[in-house]
């Protein structure tokens, strides 16, 4: 049995069901709120969700189960007294020492917990940036959306901020440095684009068998490292756009990974009407069409950054993908064939996957 | 003392009671004076740079005011969401 935790515009909906059926929905939570992003801790079976109440700012809360007593979580928030507050929580992750999870929101910033979620503290370092004056917001706002432990090494992470780039650090948050070169921004100028910060990256994943190796989708290109963030490559070529929000690895092979372009910056639907998931499996030399089973005309759909989500791996990789329609498409076989998991929810914003 | 009236979560968060008396100048001293009485109420009216989240409303005897409205012993504040959202 799969479960797949699905933040939408009006709540959190948790559905169960096996690849290739129809999904059930078994519990529906903050009804009515927006539900930025909900995750289990696989290691404590702890539910922690991202509720940005439009009238009482972002929490995080977290539960047993879906359906359980929900706990506002604490420490989730900017020092008192300045010029910022938090906007919103975008992603909750894992992290690799026990107990450790963390979670990155607008504005551009880092919160970690020790305890499964229950406390929460500011990376004090990346708050207190020295280049955190000239950070751009994206269209999203100054969102931290992107954490990527390093599998058995919690000194190591890497962090995406649109768009402020990528960020990298080898001594568990204590400093962090950029890892930007070779990111192209073609929605700037020519003559501004080297050594540009204004760097809009929309996802990054890391290889869980070659941690070196990394994928990012930006805005505008798709990108691979093979060194751990510190150099990208364009491996955008073979796309139908390489403009799109969502990405998502095989864990088994690090040369794998998962888009869904969009048309373009301006017009950020799937394009030609048709709901396309592209794969690789050569690190990005090239890229396959996986479409059977997905709507194939008359399709405009919208699918955000964290819309799109995995679990199992190898020949038992399932992919799981929401859209601002309401609809949820999943496949059980890496790709290769998709079915309609869940028609009609809200807008959703958010796809977590595990079983 | 002045009276600071909420509701639905907010009630709840402040112990259930939807009336609270605080002695204050401002609508501020109010609210900042009601998360020390409730500290569960901390970050829900309130930002971090103590301003008055957007969507929310307070009103001083009814008249739409903000967190730097004067307020006396006679004065009751209703906090209240606005009508917004989609």
């Amino acid at each position: 049995m799969t479960e797949l935790l699905v933040g939408t515009r009006k709540g959190l909906f948790a559905l169960e069901g096996e690849p290739g059926g129809r999904f059930e929905v078994t519990a529906r939570a903050f009804a009515g709120e927006p539900v930025e992003y909900a995750m289990r801790d696989r290691r404590s079976g702890r539910l922690i969700a991202s509720v940005t109440s439009a009238f009482y700012g972002p929490k995080l809360w977290y539960a047993d189960g879906p359906t359980g007593e929900w706990q506002q979580a604490e420490g989730v928030a900017l020092p008192e007294g300045g010029e910022s507050a938090l906007e919103r929580v975008w992603v909750i992750v894992a992290g690799e020492s026990d107990g450790s999870l963390y979670a990155g929101g607008d504005p551009g910033v880092l919160f970690e917990s020790r305890d499964g979620g229950a406390t929460w503290e500011l990376n004090r370092a990346l708050w207190e940036h020295p280049t955190r004056e000239s950070w751009q917001a994206g269209g999203g706002g100054l969102c931290l959306h992107s954490i990527v432990p390093w599998p058995g090494d919690p000194d190591r992470l890497s962090l995406a901020i649109s768009a402020a780039g990528v960020w990298l650090t080898d001594d568990g948050g204590k400093t962090w440095r950029q890892g930007n070169e070779g990111l192209v921004a073609r929605y700037l100028p020519e003559e501004a684009r080297e050594g540009a910060t204004a760097l809009c990256v929309h996802r990054l994943h890391r290889a869980r068998r070659l941690p070196e190796r990394m994928f990012l989708q930006f805005h505008g290109g798709v990108y691979r490292s093979d060194d751990a963030g510190e150099t990208w490559t364009d491996i955008g070529a073979g796309l139908p756009s390489d403009f799109g929000f969502p990405l998502a690895l095989d864990p088994a092979d690090p040369d794998s990974a998962y888009v869904i372009p969009l048309v373009a910056d301006m017009d950020r639907v799937t394009p030609d009407g048709r709901v396309r998931v592209y794969e690789t499996r050569d690190a990005g030399a090239g890229w396959a069409e996986r479409g059977d089973g997905l709507p194939q005309q008359d399709a405009y759909l919208t699918v955000l950054r964290h819309g799109l989500d995995r679990t199992g791996d190898g020949s038992s990789l399932e992919l799981y993908f929401g859209a601002t329609s309401g609809d949820v498409f999943g496949s059980g076989d890496a790709g290769a064939s998709w079915f309609t998991a869940a028609t009609r929810l809200p807008p959703v914003l958010s796809v977590t996957a595990g079983d | 003392m002045a009276l600071v009236r909420v509701r639905g979560p907010l009630k709840q968060l402040a112990g259930g009671c939807s009336d609270h008396a605080f002695e204050g100048a401002t609508v501020a001293d109010l609210l900042h004076e009601l998360e020390r009485a409730h500290p569960a109420v901390g970050g829900w009216i309130l930002d971090e740079r103590g301003l008055v989240r957007r969507h929310i409303n307070v009103f001083v005897n009814g008249e739409q005011g903000g967190a730097e409205t004067a307020v006396d012993a006679a004065d009751h504040v209703d906090v209240l969401p606005a009508i917004s959202g989609g």
